[in-house]
């Protein structure tokens, strides 16, 4: 049957179901698909930290949002255009977001006394007004999969477990999906069982040719590819490219790279990723604990490899002392911290940008080491390199900060040629040379010396210790000396980062800054406003400390400073001090990343204020 | 740094060659000296160039031991010297792992490091100077005071029951477990070149004296008059006996050792137990640990296990070499371009 076909500019889903109804692995064969068709997009799986949550409970809801389109997205999308609803709770939580007009598939086998129950609802919702501003369209999905698998005679779970796939063909057919990337996908994945690849390629078609052959849909849709510079790309999560581009980093400086971590939410996959890549000599060590994880890479640094440790907020505070002897020792060292919702075990499967004080400041004594933000879960790859150059130049532990949005995000990569990639050049100290353990090059680094390099034997530890030689010193001179010395290398390293760039004009009646996974809502925000002839800029700021030299400039040269920022101020709090601006806040501490509508709205605000 | 010049044939290195240019501040008649002199007496034995050597400590009065070793070492933070050696090995097989830890670094706030290095087997040497007290915090009672023991922070008596290190490391599956006297200098040096010769995690506990805190928390088993009731010298294959004369043995009931006179007629040399250093069961070793700081009981001393198995580090190095033979050297390249690629033109 010929449908009307309408193109988009962009489109965004959201696919919804019990944590067990497969939506990550759904939303993420729709991501990748629609990536190998040339659309940019930007995901943002949410799920609930229960691994499978009891069926039909409103806290059990899984999501993936997914936003394509055919022109730049900055953001997953502010309100979803279509909603894949597996059960009652699904899309009781979700409905709130979905936009006017929206589109709404729900497994209507789901909708049964039961369900509608755990969901809270009455009266079916499919029954009487609830979504009668919305294009509803009611599929019995559980019970045409079981159809198209009959002859299989599978048990009934095989089948129920086939489900998500009817809900991704039927979507790929709406938006005019290739489904063979997802077909060898399928003979992949689940190659070690015959029964089930041919079960969920046949409920992929099925769901598929629902859409063709039946009346219910009256249009489908078309995403055009979009106009990305010229290249090679893949998709990819945060987490995979930081676990990329620290092996990139060991490679490049000739290391061997060693990570100790502790298995945690959000940033267990860092862990999972660098553990495949053995042919690479990384050597992964899943530590008895926190401490252990980023003690070990200490270590591992003092070996000679290149020590990573990768947690989450709950991890560095545990690793706060260990770090503090790696800016003592002054050992290179990349601490990884994925933040998630805090204090305490807050909310582990969401995301926040409340750990950018404990970065700065959170140990004991004066600390100071390098602290570095990814802003796009591509440029996680990147940030991982510059903050293994720091760490590898100037002989100093780094933190390098994603969150769960950037980790479990994900967006086009345009695939670097490893041969662009700069060398980074480490030296290790093999023979004296009139050169000793705490000597100072001329970025006021010590020499990294390998055990097993004969007549270089020497001590390090966590007590003050005499500038040069690196025995004990109880000195009061010596201490203010070393103190100060240790706070100068860090702080020095402002010269030898990129200068922060400015986004728009270099002044104007607004400077929207940000840090972190805060860059596309900010980015779309302010583009919106550009396009309107609003005098806004925005800055983002990648080296958090110590900042590009320019900041100061940059910040003085706006009327206005706003700040939005998933915690309660940090940055804003550190400008105000550091450059003495007077910093406007904008602070969301809902687990979830800014919606571009809602930067623009303070925007606006801000403006007319 | 050293100053001892590099020559192609390895040169004869003596105990001086491993004492740092510090000075040792540990107190006057602390056991801590004896440890220190038999270590760098033994190494010079061991045929090892003093480069490859690592030691490694936490913090207390023991650890202050790397700065006084012309070694490589690291004087890390409380507990944690174990998970820091572990990164070490980890990083550099080749090198010859040390860990100087006490009583309350390596059982208090490192309990959880040290059952995991044992665990997981790296081939690494622990030295516990055990003296039954914190001393650099200024004596209060440790994981292995005795109950009842009265210190600044137990003023009527510690209601704490201690940890038997030996059984700790034994219920960590412990391959190689030792215990030796400060003031017994030709054993330790042995219990040394035995925890060496061990391939996998070594553990030596040794008795040690502080004469500020706990003095003569070990006269027993070191004084003249009292050591030989007191004292069970361990040696494989030999049957357990003690006393001035030789009077006495081990013999078990059940899995229960029982002190018995050899001089009453009712038992001979040949009923007693013969240590088993070798046993893979670690039952008879564990019955030993039970003994030791047993008022009941002479202290076995010696080696109680030396059971080797696969070492943390040959399995992480076998692995990377398999997934260098099966996949090849890692390459960039194909590793940024796996899973689905598209092209924009």
């Amino acid at each position: 049957m010929e449908k009307d076909v309408q193109v988009l500019e962009d489109v965004t889903i959201r696919f919804a179901g019990d944590s067990g109804d497969g939506m990550q692995l759904t939303g993420t064969q729709f991501t990748n698909v629609s990536a190998m068709m040339g659309n940019d997009l930007a995901t943002l799986p949410d799920f609930p930290a229960e691994i499978r949550a009891p069926a039909g409970t409103l806290y059990g809801v899984s999501g993936f949002q997914v936003h394509i389109g055919s022109t730049k997205i900055y953001t997953p999308g502010d309100r979803f255009d279509v909603l894949v609803a597996m059960n009652p709770a699904a899309l009781k939580v979700n409905l709130k977001e979905l936009g006017p007009n929206g589109i709404i598939i729900v497994n209507e086998d789901q909708f049964n006394e039961k369900n509608l129950k755990y969901a809270g609802y009455e009266v079916s919702p499919l029954e009487d007004d609830t979504l009668v501003k919305y294009r509803v369209f009611k599929v019995k999905i559980t019970y045409l999969t079981g159809l198209a698998l009959e002859d299989m005679k599978l048990p009934a779970k095989t089948v129920d477990r086939s489900k998500n796939f009817f809900a991704l063909g039927l979507v790929f057919w709406l938006f005019s999906r290739d489904m063979e990337p997802t077909i060898d996908w399928i003979k992949d994945k689940f190659k070690k069982n015959a029964e089930l690849v041919e079960a969920n390629i046949r409920s992929l078609k099925a769901g598929f040719n629902y859409g063709v052959i039946t009346e219910a849909f009256q249009a489908k849709y078309e995403i055009s590819s979009a106009k990305l510079p010229k290249g090679k790309y893949r998709n990819i999560t945060g987490n995979t490219a930081m676990a990329i581009g620290l092996v990139t980093a060991a490679q490049k400086a000739g290391l061997e790279l060693f990570l100790g971590s502790y298995p945690i939410t959000p940033a267990s996959d860092i862990l999972h990723d660098l553990s495949k890549l053995k042919n690479f000599g990384v050597k992964s060590f899943q530590a008895e604990d926190e401490i252990a994880a980023v003690a070990s890479a200490i270590g591992a640094s003092f070996a000679g490899s290149l020590g990573i440790t990768t947690t989450s907020g709950p991890g560095v505070s545990l690793k706060g002392e260990a770090i503090g002897y790696a800016v003592m020792t002054e050992l290179p060292l990349v601490i990884v911290n994925i933040q998630r919702g805090g204090p305490s075990t807050g909310l582990p499967t969401k995301t926040e940008q409340s750990d950018l004080n404990q970065a700065i400041y959170g140990r004991h004594g004066e600390a100071p080491l390098p602290v570095i933000a990814a802003c796009t879960p591509s440029d996680c790859f990147d940030a991982a390199f510059e903050a293994c150059r720091i760490a590898v130049k100037y002989m100093t532990p780094v933190i390098l900060l994603s969150d769960g949005y950037l980790a479990n995000g994900s967006e086009p990569w345009k695939i670097p040629s490893p041969e662009a990639i700069p060398d980074l050049h480490v030296e290790f100290l093999a023979e004296k040379n009139g050169k000793q353990p705490y000597s100072r090059n001329e970025v006021d680094a010590r020499p990294w010396i390998k055990p097993g390099t004969p007549n270089l034997e020497h001590r390090i530890g966590g007590i003050e210790k005499a500038n040069n030689s690196g025995n004990i010193s109880y000195d009061p001179e010596n201490h203010h000396n070393m103190v100060f010395l240790r706070k100068s290398k860090v702080e020095n390293i402002s010269k030898d980062i990129q200068p922060a760039e400015v986004y728009g004009d270099l002044t104007g009646d607004l400077l929207v800054v940000g840090w972190g996974s805060t860059y596309g809502a900010i980015r779309k925000s302010v583009e919106a406003a550009r396009s309107e002839g609003k005098k806004v800029s925005h800055l983002h700021i990648r080296h958090l400390y110590p900042m590009p030299e320019n900041v100061a400039t940059v910040l003085r040269s706006f009327k206005k400073v706003l700040v939005p920022e998933m915690n309660t101020g940090q940055l804003a709090g550190i400008l105000r001090s550091n450059y003495l601006v007077d910093t406007i806040q904008q602070n969301k501490v809902h687990g979830q990343p800014f919606k571009a509508a809602e930067i623009s709205s303070k925007i606006e605000e801000v403006l007319r204020g | 740094m050293s100053e001892v010049a590099t020559k192609n044939e390895p040169v004869k290195l003596t105990a001086k060659d491993f004492a740092s240019d510090q000075d040792v501040r540990w107190c006057p008649g602390c056991g801590d000296y004896a440890i220190l002199a038999a270590v760098q007496r033994t190494l010079p034995e061991l045929g090892i160039p003093r480069e490859k050597f690592v030691f490694i400590s936490g913090i207390g009065c023991s650890s202050r031991f790397p700065y006084y070793m012309n070694t490589y070492g690291m004087h890390t933070i409380h507990g944690r010297a174990t998970a820091f050696a572990s990164g070490v090995k980890a990083a550099n097989p080749d090198l010859s792992v040390w860990i100087v830890t006490g009583d309350g670094d390596g059982l208090s706030i490192g309990g959880n490091h040290f059952i995991h290095i044992i665990r997981r087997n790296f081939d690494v040497n622990i030295i516990m100077f055990n003296n039954e007290i914190y001393g650099l915090t200024k004596g209060q009672y440790s994981p292995t005071s005795e109950v009842g023991k009265v210190t600044k922070s137990s003023p009527f008596g510690s209601i704490d029951t201690p940890f038997k290190p030996t059984s700790v490391a034994l219920g960590a599956e412990g391959g190689f477990v030792a215990v030796s006297i400060d003031r017994d200098t030709k054993h330790l040096q042995e219990m040394i070149r035995r925890s060496h010769a061990h391939k996998g995690t070594s553990f030596l506990e040794v008795y040690q004296n502080c004469v500020i805190f706990n003095d003569g928390a070990f006269s027993a088993l070191t004084e003249k008059e009292s050591k030989p009731d007191n004292v069970l010298y361990l040696e494989h294959g030999k049957p357990l006996v003690f006393g001035s004369e030789n009077q006495k043995g081990i013999v078990l009931d059940g899995f229960t050792p029982k002190v018995v006179s050899l001089n009453s007629g009712n038992y001979s040399v040949n009923d007693l137990m013969v240590h088993d250093e070798k046993l893979k069961d670690p039952t008879w070793a564990t019955i030993l640990s039970r003994m030791n700081r047993n008022p009941e009981f002479p202290h076995p001393i010696g080696v109680y296990r030396d059971v080797p198995r696969p070492t943390y580090e040959s399995g992480l190095v076998n692995q990377l070499e398999a997934a260098k033979a099966k996949k090849g050297e890692g390459n960039l390249e194909k590793l940024f371009n796996e899973g689905d690629v598209w092209e924009n033109n």
